[in-house]
């Protein structure tokens, strides 16, 4: 069952650019239509590290989570997985094959807003499907390993149910066994507990926590600011398309630098 | 002599037929199944060129009557040097027809699941033929099991229409021994309760499929 004690492992700035990148945003631009979302953004993410994604409705949080595993397709700039770039094949212009992206997107988990469970698999089924069928992984190893995982994240007594008969809070944690039972090199929360009842995000955030004390490589867009002051090595601020300012929790909640990202701060403490 | 005691006395046509019946159901709404699932690939494809052959496939089934259809291919296509006995041209003609329609709702259905169940797909690394028969095949299946029921029933009917190149399935049986023995009303009536409990067994065992796919939608 799950840690709730005690604060998570704080890196310090000078050491966490000592371990290797996971996954890096360099330019990144994107847009739908006129409407520009990211605008030549530029980010690493270093293993072992939990980077939060904060911003008003609409600043393109999600999209560059998106763009991360290629969900969305950049128009400009690089995403790089452990210095390999992905959507793009190697020294060249020309978009991967999709055989090969979905490769490459198995080193990449993914926990979604709206849970995104497969509706005729069983919680078990949910979490062995892509190691059965896309890693070709062997069949009673990966049981064994889901078992284990939905004991982890307090779901041992539903592993036969179908998602339909779980609350929204079960349904993520389902979310996010799924993805660890991949082994990705590095798991996005695409606003994990938006969707839940207030009385649910606790239980959601209590796993993503304990894997953050883990020491798992996450880029989380969220809305909970305790969770991200809480939980997250860097928070990146995000505005209008544009990163406007980076810093730990510390400082970004204690003495945000841009005027933006103190009224934003002034808006959630009124509520 | 009673006209129902003339029908019963010949029941082995009227069985003979009625099993004819059932096989060319069977084989017909098998494929059209397996077939309409295949179509809805080209009919959701992202390649536009590959979509409006598809569409246009389902278009023009849709706008040909069963009939006509039935006889372009038996009488038809011999000319094209094409020539198919009435039992193969019956089974093609019902599987191709009903093919698009079964396409067509199950295409419905895709474009309607929720959009992140796919994605997650693909975030998890699915691609290709894989995502589509384990991410997305099953919840479309499970999601349009009423209107699979109704377009099976409406295999049922439209086999009656291969009596025209005399397949001596149901329709045909009831006919040929009407026509012999001047009993329309008992011919006719047997052979439309046998269709009646064809049809109400295949919506029992969709009701029964549907309550089995209900926590799985």
């Amino acid at each position: 069952m799950l840690n709730m004690s005690g604060s998570p492992h704080r890196i310090g700035e000078d050491e966490l650019e000592t371990r290797p990148v996971v996954v890096e945003a360099a330019g990144l631009s994107k847009s739908f239509g006129a409407n520009v979302v990211l605008r030549d953004i530029s980010l690493k993410v270093y293993k072992g590290e939990t980077v939060c994604l904060l911003g008003p409705s609409g600043s393109g949080k999600s999209t560059l989570l998106r763009c991360m595993n290629w969900l969305e397709e950049p128009d400009g700039g690089a995403v790089l997985l452990s210095g390999h770039r992905i959507g793009i094949r190697p020294g060249g212009t020309v978009r991967m094959s999709d055989s090969d992206l979905a490769a490459v997107r198995t080193r990449i988990g993914m926990v979604f807003q709206h849970f995104a469970l497969w509706p005729h698999l069983t919680v078990l089924q949910n979490v062995m499907e892509a190691p059965v069928h896309v890693l070709k992984r062997d069949k009673a190893e990966v049981r064994r390993e889901a078992e284990a995982l939905l004991e982890r994240v307090g779901l041992a007594d539903k592993m036969a149910s179908f998602p339909a008969r779980l609350s929204g809070g079960q349904k993520q944690r389902v979310g996010i066994a799924r993805s660890l039972a991949m082994k990705p090199e590095v798991i996005l929360f695409d606003e994990p507990t938006s969707s839940l009842d207030p009385e649910l995000v606790g239980e959601v955030l209590a796993v993503i926590q304990d894997l953050a004390r883990e020491g798992l490589t996450m880029v989380v867009v969220t809305h909970e600011m305790s969770f991200a002051r809480d939980v997250a090595n860097r928070v990146v601020f995000m505005d209008g398309g544009y990163v406007v300012e980076t810093g730990t929790p510390e400082e970004f909640f204690a003495a945000p630098k841009s005027e933006r990202a103190r009224q934003f701060l002034a808006r959630y403490a009124r509520g | 002599m009673n006209e129902f005691a003339v029908v019963w006395q010949h029941r082995d046509l009227i069985i003979n037929g009625f099993g004819n019946t059932l096989i060319i159901v069977a084989l017909s709404a098998t494929g059209a199944l397996v077939l309409g699932a295949l179509l809805t690939i080209p009919l959701m494809s992202r390649n536009g060129a590959v979509r409006r052959i598809a569409t246009a496939y389902v278009d023009v089934m849709r706008c040909v009557p069963f009939l006509l259809f039935v006889y372009l291919l038996y009488f038809g296509f011999p000319s094209l040097g094409l020539r198919f006995d009435n039992w193969t041209a019956g089974i093609i003609a019902l599987t191709l027809y009903n093919t698009a329609y079964m396409g067509e709702v199950l295409r419905a259905t895709w474009a309607g699941l929720p959009k992140e169940l796919i994605e997650a797909g693909h975030a998890f690394g699915f691609s290709g033929l894989r995502l589509f028969r384990r991410i997305i095949l099953p919840p479309v299946l499970y999601a349009s099991l009423p209107l699979i029921g109704n377009q099976l029933i409406q295999v049922v009917k439209d086999s009656a229409f291969l009596t025209i190149i005399a397949v001596a399935e149901l329709t045909h049986e009831a006919t040929s021994l009407q026509t012999t023995y001047f009993v329309p009303f008992a011919s006719f009536v047997a052979a439309v309760l046998l269709y009646w409990v064809t049809c109400v067994c295949i919506e029992s065992t969709i009701g029964y499929a549907n309550r089995y796919a209900e926590e799985r939608r």
